[in-house]
């Protein structure tokens, strides 16, 4: 970070001191572009007004290196993140609460980028960044800045999410081409000596969702395969439902630079990360209606049936190759690491 | 079906064919991304009886001896020190600990995705030694050498390497005159070979009569490099062929070799389980020599030994599969590794876990 910049142009310690400094910072970088009528009174608490009903409630901290990368940034990530994690249980996004930790040097500029699309972010996803917190932390203890989010969202009446009606025969669908989100921060981040095109898929997915609940098919199960990517979800089905899981690697859909991309840091395009991207779990019946309604959408233009539920012991998660052979999937363990050569 | 499962069916049928004629057959791919290429593609599942596939000495952080796991521990415990090293290489365990676990107590150790990052670290933070764990084989020594070069010429002060690059063609020749494990053929290393060539496989043809054949990483060219070895062997012959001649050339790239050259020289060097090979790993030139870690830190790699109870050395020579180790999948897991061939993503041991134990169970 450059040193000579002027201090009006980065944030500095005092930006977090809870006087001026931070007053200014909170009325001119983040009012103007998020304000709304729960977050403008600046009160202690955001006070909302929802009916009696069921809520969600979620929490989500978000560390990424670098915090602008190819497809988004960190306040895409928090945003969409959040509510992807409500609607995925079947709840409507409503507030979102933004904690930012902020580390001295930070340019405005940056910071400026990052809360504009925050704003779009939300905007996009039709919620509310209800409240929010910043502080600011020494140079070199921040990480440039982290955000940690907690949202709300109202359940959607007559929702039947539930796991345990799963079935042998139930078909899996995903909702798009998997791994950009991972393959394109590791490209971005420093030292990485290759580019690509690859983008993040980084996007909020209620309004797929809704669109997917409201269809009448039998959605069973839905989960976003973020962290430990498809394989992660896949292996939580088997688990979860004591019955096998097999997926074709043909139907999975994959773009050729991903493919590659994913080849050349020896990385399994199912484990990497995705942030806009559902596993549908729904009825064989409604199997092909479901995949209609979701090609439907902007987001699901790529989806696929990639598989189904099957009843075989002991329950694991098998991929038919392209090859025609078959191999066993696995939930990785933690992060996986790009190989030597 | 589509158009590549028909052609892979049909290679499938070849190698079938092919099984029947010399009876069984052992082939030994040399490098950890076939091994893993040859499980997630479900190829492994694929092989008819007589074809057995081995997995040989080519997994990186497989290879490196406890002795140089050690060295870099103790080192990484120095406080001016920052450990720069590929991923892979952080999880394996070492005698008090892995660099993992050190980062844990509070070392310094940094992923790098190239040498290169480890010079730029250097540039960046003039207060710290950047310490580069330099392991792999040509595929990766390239690379340590143009770092080295760049250091050289920013004059930087912070920046050494952990001399640990092992070369291809001279564990292959071990393993040969060993004698003691039944190799028919190898499939070999794209990676390396875009560096090596073709021809530096020649010794292994001719010399021990082994069918070689030199394969990419993509289903379709390691089913052929397949068909060729076992065409070879059908005729009782012994030559390199190259399945992937669109990236490898006869002479390899020589800005790289030049590159390596320029840097390193032939050293004699320990392997995991297999002891010191004659000239089969690569030391700093003198010309270089101040940017060895072993000499500024005062560092010893001492000798190598098994992890208790851990078969990871018989696992790299092809001697032993995984599932026949009693740590396998009970004591030693990904989660909880003993040995390197459980780490690495490129390890045999845990290509087994992770991909091949369906069928084991079933």
């Amino acid at each position: 970070m450059d040193t000579h910049t002027n201090l009006d142009e980065q944030i500095v310690l005092a930006h977090g001191g809870g006087g001026e400094l931070t007053r200014r910072l909170i009325a001119d970088h983040f009012l103007p572009k998020l304000g709304n009528a729960l977050l403008e009174p600046l009160t202690d608490s955001a006070v909302l007004d929802i009916p009696a009903g069921r809520l969600a409630f979620t929490t989500d901290a978000h560390v990424i290196q670098p915090l602008e990368f190819p497809g988004g940034d960190i306040g895409r990530l928090s945003i969409c993140g959040t509510v992807n994690d409500l609607a995925v249980v079947g709840a409507v996004p409503r507030a979102i609460s933004l904690a930012m930790v902020i580390e001295e040097g930070l340019p405005l500029t940056v910071l400026d980028r990052i809360v504009d699309s925050i704003a779009a972010a939300a905007r996009e996803a039709d919620v509310l960044v209800a409240t929010g917190d910043t502080k600011v932390v020494e140079r070199q203890r921040g990480d440039g800045m982290t955000i940690t989010t907690a949202g709300i969202g109202e359940l959607r009446p007559g929702v039947r999410l539930d796991v345990r009606r799963i079935v042998e025969g139930d078909a899996i669908i995903v909702t798009g081409r998997i791994a950009e989100h991972g393959l394109a921060v590791m490209s971005a981040r420093e030292g990485l000596t290759f580019q690509t095109e690859l983008r993040s898929d980084v996007a909020p997915l209620n309004d797929l969702i809704g669109r997917l609940l409201d269809s009448g098919a039998d959605v069973k199960f839905m989960r976003d395969p973020t962290r430990g990517g498809l394989a992660g979800v896949l292996a939580d089905l088997a688990e979860d439902t004591a019955l096998s899981v097999e997926v074709r690697e043909e139907a999975i859909p994959v773009s050729t630079v991903a493919r590659h991309t994913a080849e050349l840091l020896g990385l399994d395009v199912l484990t990497v990360p995705n942030e806009g991207k559902i596993v549908v779990v729904v009825d064989q019946a409604d199997a092909d209606h479901t995949l209609a309604v979701c090609r439907g959408h902007p987001l699901g233009r790529h989806a696929a049936i990639i598989g189904s539920m099957k009843r075989s012991q002991p329950p694991l998660v098998e991929l038919l190759t392209v090859s025609g052979g078959r191999r066993l999937v696995q939930r990785p363990y933690g992060e996986e690491l790009p190989r030597i050569c | 079906m589509n158009q590549s499962q028909a052609d892979s069916r049909q290679l499938v049928d070849r190698i079938v064919e092919l099984s029947r004629r010399p009876g069984p057959v052992q082939l030994m791919e040399v490098c950890g991304t076939h091994t893993v290429s040859l499980f997630r593609t479900g190829i492994k599942s694929l092989m008819p009886a007589g074809v057995r596939l081995l997995s040989g000495p080519g997994c990186p952080v497989c290879v490196t001896s406890q002795g140089y796991i050690d060295a870099a521990c103790e080192v990484a415990g120095r406080p001016e020190v920052t450990i720069c090293t590929y991923g892979d290489m952080i999880r394996v365990p070492g005698r008090s600990g892995s660099l993992e676990q050190y980062r844990g107590r509070g070392a310094r150790v940094m992923v790098v995705y190239s040498a290169r990052d480890a010079v730029k670290y250097a540039t960046e933070h003039p207060d710290r030694q950047a310490i580069f764990l330099a392991v792999g084989f040509e595929t990766t020594a390239p690379a340590s050498a143009a770092a080295v070069m760049e250091a050289d010429q920013r004059g930087l002060a912070n920046f050494t390497i952990l001399a640990g690059h092992k070369l291809v063609i001279p564990a292959l020749a071990f393993l040969l005159s060993a004698g003691d494990v039944a190799i028919d053929g190898f499939l070999l290393p794209g990676h390396v070979s875009v560096v090596i060539g073709v021809e530096a496989y020649q010794p292994v043809a001719q010399q021990y009569h082994k069918a070689c054949v030199v394969a990419g990483f993509e289903p379709m060219q390691m089913l052929n490099g397949i068909v060729c070895l076992l065409e070879q062997i059908a005729a009782g012959q012994a030559r390199v062929d190259n399945v992937y001649a669109v990236a490898v050339r006869p002479q390899g790239n020589p800005t790289a070799l030049r590159a390596i050259d320029e840097v390193f020289e032939p050293a004699d060097t320990i392997w995991r389980a297999m002891g010191m090979i004659p000239k089969s790993g690569l030391a700093l030139r003198e010309k270089y020599r101040r940017f060895d870690a072993l000499d500024r830190f005062g560092l010893v790699v001492g000798p190598d030994y098994d992890p208790p109870g851990c078969r990871c050395g018989q696992v790299i020579q092809g001697k032993l599969e995984p599932a026949a180790c009693s740590l396998f999948a009970t004591q030693c897991t990904p989660a909880q590794p003993v040995g390197p061939c459980m780490v690495s993503s490129e390890g045999t041991c845990a290509a087994w876990y992770k991909y091949g134990r369906a069928r084991q169970q079933a």
